[in-house]
């Protein structure tokens, strides 16, 4: 009978989890592509403000960033975060979790600039050169010669990104967001059993396994050339 | 006036190295130039200057009677203009830094396809000047953009088949030896008619016995009276096709003249050292 409610509640955290994990992704990649671009920039203080900027977020945790982030209503303007939601017509529930979104994106953002960097400075510049010799624009050169090198150069490391933020989104329960974990540690202590961790733990590893799988497969996609 | 004149350029690197100095050349129409001397002579800066990928300092750029580049112009110009300069030159590199991703046809036509965009653009232009039907207007676009499209395919073809590579059209770069790689990066110049195509040592990346079939190649560009500046390290070769040899040492043009006159009446002290130097090696 329990095991029915369990579920019930686990995939309702699994829920938020997937949400999390989805918008955190499809958010702090283009971020973190346009700070890849900061810190790769001539303009010597968009560069110092974007290294800058990568080595606050790098260097402190994720739980304390997104606790930072739930308190900026309350020191930028001086409002409680339940008058805040209900100025923008949601719920308490949604805005922490937006909070969250917020703090999730901006960090792995910084993770991703780093590697984007990486492998933008690691295409030749005499791929570049080529372009320019036959007469392409910048974005030509980006969109239709580089990019896709650096994907290929980058699909590893990203791929270890993307299953630390699976594991990560763990923390959103700080703001009492019900997460996945946090679901199966309530329902531990509802139902007085530890098999809701059990069931927590093959969720993460079966949404962990397709990742795998998928990123595996955009890697043998990416093999029909070499450089 | 020549086809090609350079006058005065002169570069000094960041570091005070002074690369280029006064640099006087002239090239007409039909005629094949090799620039030969040691490594760090400039001969590739030189290059790359002509090619707009490096600023000289000062001096100045005539080519078929359009200024090019003017050292006194403080202005710098606009990606565009920029871009428009550059497509008067090809240039061969000496890592061929062909794009990996895309096959050797894709390489040969993907610039010339680019630019089309820009030509649909001016055209659209053009017939919206002329206010005819929808239909009409259509039409003539859509027939418009199948020409050209057929215009760079078939270019491309024919292009790959006089490198003798119209098997590959389909390979990727790296399914390539380094000769054929070389001679993809000649048909993908080629590609946008360059007036002058320019080479940077192109068989110096190459192991000895695929250097044949890239010279053979430019060898055969030069009967198509094509003009042509060589940097090289191939003595023979360069004594062969040239119909002007320069030989540069320190940034300077130390001496030019016929390749009889480079390679077996050597006037200068520094040339005849080099040449020596050059047929030792050959013989070891």
């Amino acid at each position: 009978m329990n095991t029915a409610k369990i579920f019930t509640e686990l995939f309702q955290g699994f829920g938020n989890t997937v949400l999390l994990f989805a918008v955190t992704l499809i958010l702090s990649i283009p971020l973190g592509l346009v700070i890849a671009f900061g810190s790769m920039s001539k303009f010597k203080p968009l560069k110092a403000i974007s290294k800058g900027f990568v080595w606050i977020i790098r260097g402190t945790p994720l739980m304390l960033q997104i606790l930072l982030v739930s308190f900026i209503p309350f020191y930028l303007f001086g409002i409680m975060n339940k008058d805040f939601a209900g100025f923008f017509g949601i719920s308490i529930s949604s805005l922490l979790f937006i909070f969250v979104v917020i703090a999730f994106t901006i960090n792995y953002a910084c993770y991703f600039s780093e590697i984007f960097r990486g492998g933008i400075e690691s295409i030749p510049k005499g791929q570049y050169e080529a372009g320019q010799v036959l007469g392409m624009t910048k974005s030509q050169i980006f969109f239709k010669v580089i990019l896709l090198q650096v994907f290929k150069k980058v699909l590893a490391p990203t791929s270890n990104e993307v299953i630390t933020l699976v594991k990560d989104t763990a923390l959103a329960q700080i703001l009492g967001v019900i997460d996945l974990l946090n679901a199966a540690n309530h329902a531990v202590n509802t139902y007085v059993v530890l098999t809701p961790l059990v069931y927590a733990a093959i969720f993460y590893l079966i949404f962990n396994g397709l990742l795998t799988i998928l990123f595996g497969y955009l890697e043998k996609k990416m093999n029909f050339y070499k450089e | 006036m020549a086809y090609l004149e350079i006058k005065n350029f002169n570069k000094t690197f960041k570091d005070g190295f002074k690369v280029l100095n006064d640099i006087e050349l002239s090239v007409e129409k039909g005629e094949v130039i090799s620039i030969i001397g040691s490594s760090g002579s400039g001969k590739t800066t030189l290059l790359r200057c002509i090619n707009f990928l490096e600023t000289p300092d000062c001096g100045n750029m005539v080519l078929d009677g359009e200024v090019l580049f003017n050292g006194e112009d403080t202005k710098k110009d606009n990606d565009l203009t920029l871009r428009n300069k550059r497509l008067n030159f090809g240039l061969v590199f000496q890592s061929f830094n062909l794009f990996p991703q895309y096959n050797v046809f894709k390489n040969v036509t993907l610039a010339p396809t680019l630019l089309l965009n820009g030509k649909i653009k001016a055209y659209k232009k053009e017939l919206k000047t002329q206010k005819l039907p929808r239909a009409e207007y259509k039409r003539l676009l859509k027939e418009f953009k199948e020409n050209e499209k057929k215009a760079i395919t078939d270019d491309g073809l024919k292009l790959l088949e006089k490198i003798g590579l119209s098997d590959k059209i389909n390979s990727y770069p790296c399914q390539l030896s380094g000769g054929q790689q070389q001679r993809v990066a000649i048909a993908r110049a080629l590609a946008l008619k360059p007036k002058i195509l320019c080479f940077d040592e192109p068989t110096s990346a190459l192991d000895p016995e695929l250097t044949g079939e890239v010279l053979s190649v430019i060898k055969a560009l030069k009967e198509e009276d094509r003009t042509m500046i060589i940097v090289t390290h191939e003595m023979g070769f360069a004594k062969n096709v040239s119909d002007k040899v320069i030989f540069m040492s320190e940034g300077k043009i130390i001496e030019s003249g016929s390749s009889e006159e480079i390679f077996d009446h050597p006037k200068s002290e520094k040339l005849i050292h080099f040449l020596s130097n050059v047929s030792d090696k050959e013989t070891v």
